[in-house]
């Protein structure tokens, strides 16, 4: 199921899972950038598709979110193994970061040059998830029930407040429902 | 024992938080502050601002700032495996199970309706952020140059993210 990668290329995948943790700045989801460009443009670990499925499973999971698609991508990758070291590649950032702070750092809350270097940072995260989404896009939809489905879920997330998992499984259930018809009775409304 | 203690409270923090970073804070909250009043209020709240501000998930931060106050090198360590370890049992074993069944066509089905909504949430998870952090001409002047960066010089997003901070703290 899961070929074993060479002690080079588990490296290879610690290294890019050291760069993924260490600018990952401004929540989970940001995350999602950078993660697409190392794993699925520069490695060509996984495609894209599945990457959306990761991210579902993940999102739909306890814990953090980074962490869990770690663990999936490693597993997936070079079994137990792979998903130990793909974490360890994530959470080492954090960890050396976080010590590094509270042993010489504590006031960093009120330093102005962090808080300006958020304000740049913010704008630019918004801007690279949301072309996560759009470089993910023909990945997503293969055809018109996908839109009305991506529509919903949206309304629901941003407007309604829906819970991330209660949409994802909503819509996994539509995906099963619509393609059932589809196939019995060979067109669908 | 208060590693041990530190373990099994971050342990069901890892456990019980559903959608990842922000939903973690009340659940740290009460363990660590109500049952086992191991920071003041004050010193919680510092921590998890500078969790956000630091590199890396949010849970993860956290976890290893209040090991390493609590308990200094260790307790840090065991908070910080405390946190991961339900992950751990939880994604192997879904994991496990997907990539053994996902030729399936329920599965396969399944997944592609998840996909277009996995596209919205993406798209919700950019405008929460963007809500509160467009609100004047600096702010658009720096999306529009990430922008710029990442479709007509292809800049790699670390690359951008390590900008846009420099950026930040030469325009702000």
């Amino acid at each position: 199921m899961n070929r074993k990668l060479s002690p080079k290329e588990l490296l290879l995948m610690f290294w890019a899972f050291f760069k993924i943790g260490a600018f990952t700045l401004g929540g989970g989801f940001a995350m999602i950038p950078l993660m697409k460009v190392e794993m699925v443009d520069r490695q060509k670990w996984i495609k894209e598709e599945e990457f959306l499925d990761i991210i579902a499973v993940t999102q739909s999971a306890p814990g953090a979110v980074a962490i869990n698609s770690s663990i999936y991508i490693g597993f997936k990758l070079s079994g137990f193994l792979g998903s130990v070291v793909a974490t360890l590649g994530t959470v080492l950032p954090s960890f050396l970061i976080i010590l590094f702070v509270a042993l010489f750092y504590s006031d960093m809350k009120s330093n102005t040059y962090v808080k300006k270097a958020f304000y740049g940072i913010y704008p630019a995260i918004v801007v690279l998830i949301l072309a996560a989404a759009v470089n993910l896009w023909k990945a997503a939809f293969k055809d018109k029930t996908g839109i009305a489905i991506a529509v919903l879920s949206l309304a629901a997330l941003i407007v309604f407040d829906v819970h991330p998992i209660l949409v994802i499984l909503l819509s996994g259930f539509a995906g099963v429902f619509l393609n059932k018809n589809a196939r019995q009775g060979g067109g669908r409304e | 024992m208060t590693y041990l203690a530190l373990f099994w409270a971050f342990f069901k923090v890892g456990a019980f938080s559903f959608g990842g970073g922000y939903a973690m804070i009340p659940l740290i909250e009460k363990e660590i502050i109500d049952i086992h009043h191991w920071l003041p209020m004050q010193e919680f709240l510092d921590v998890i601002a500078i969790s956000q501000m630091t590199p890396g998930p949010i849970a993860i931060n956290s976890a290893t700032f209040v090991g390493y106050k609590v308990a200094g090198f260790w307790g840090s360590v065991m908070a910080t495996l405390g946190v991961t370890a339900p992950s751990f049992l939880i994604i192997l074993i879904l994991a496990l199970l997907i990539l053994r069944y996902r030729h399936l066509p329920l599965l396969d089905a399944f997944f592609k309706g998840v996909r277009p909504a996995v596209i919205a949430l993406i798209i919700q998870a950019a405008y929460s952020v963007g809500r509160n952090s467009f609100s004047g001409v600096k702010d658009f002047a720096v999306a529009f140059v990430v922008f710029a960066g990442l479709y007509l010089l292809e800049i790699n997003p670390i690359v951008i993210i390590a900008l846009s901070a420099v950026i930040g703290i030469m325009i702000y």
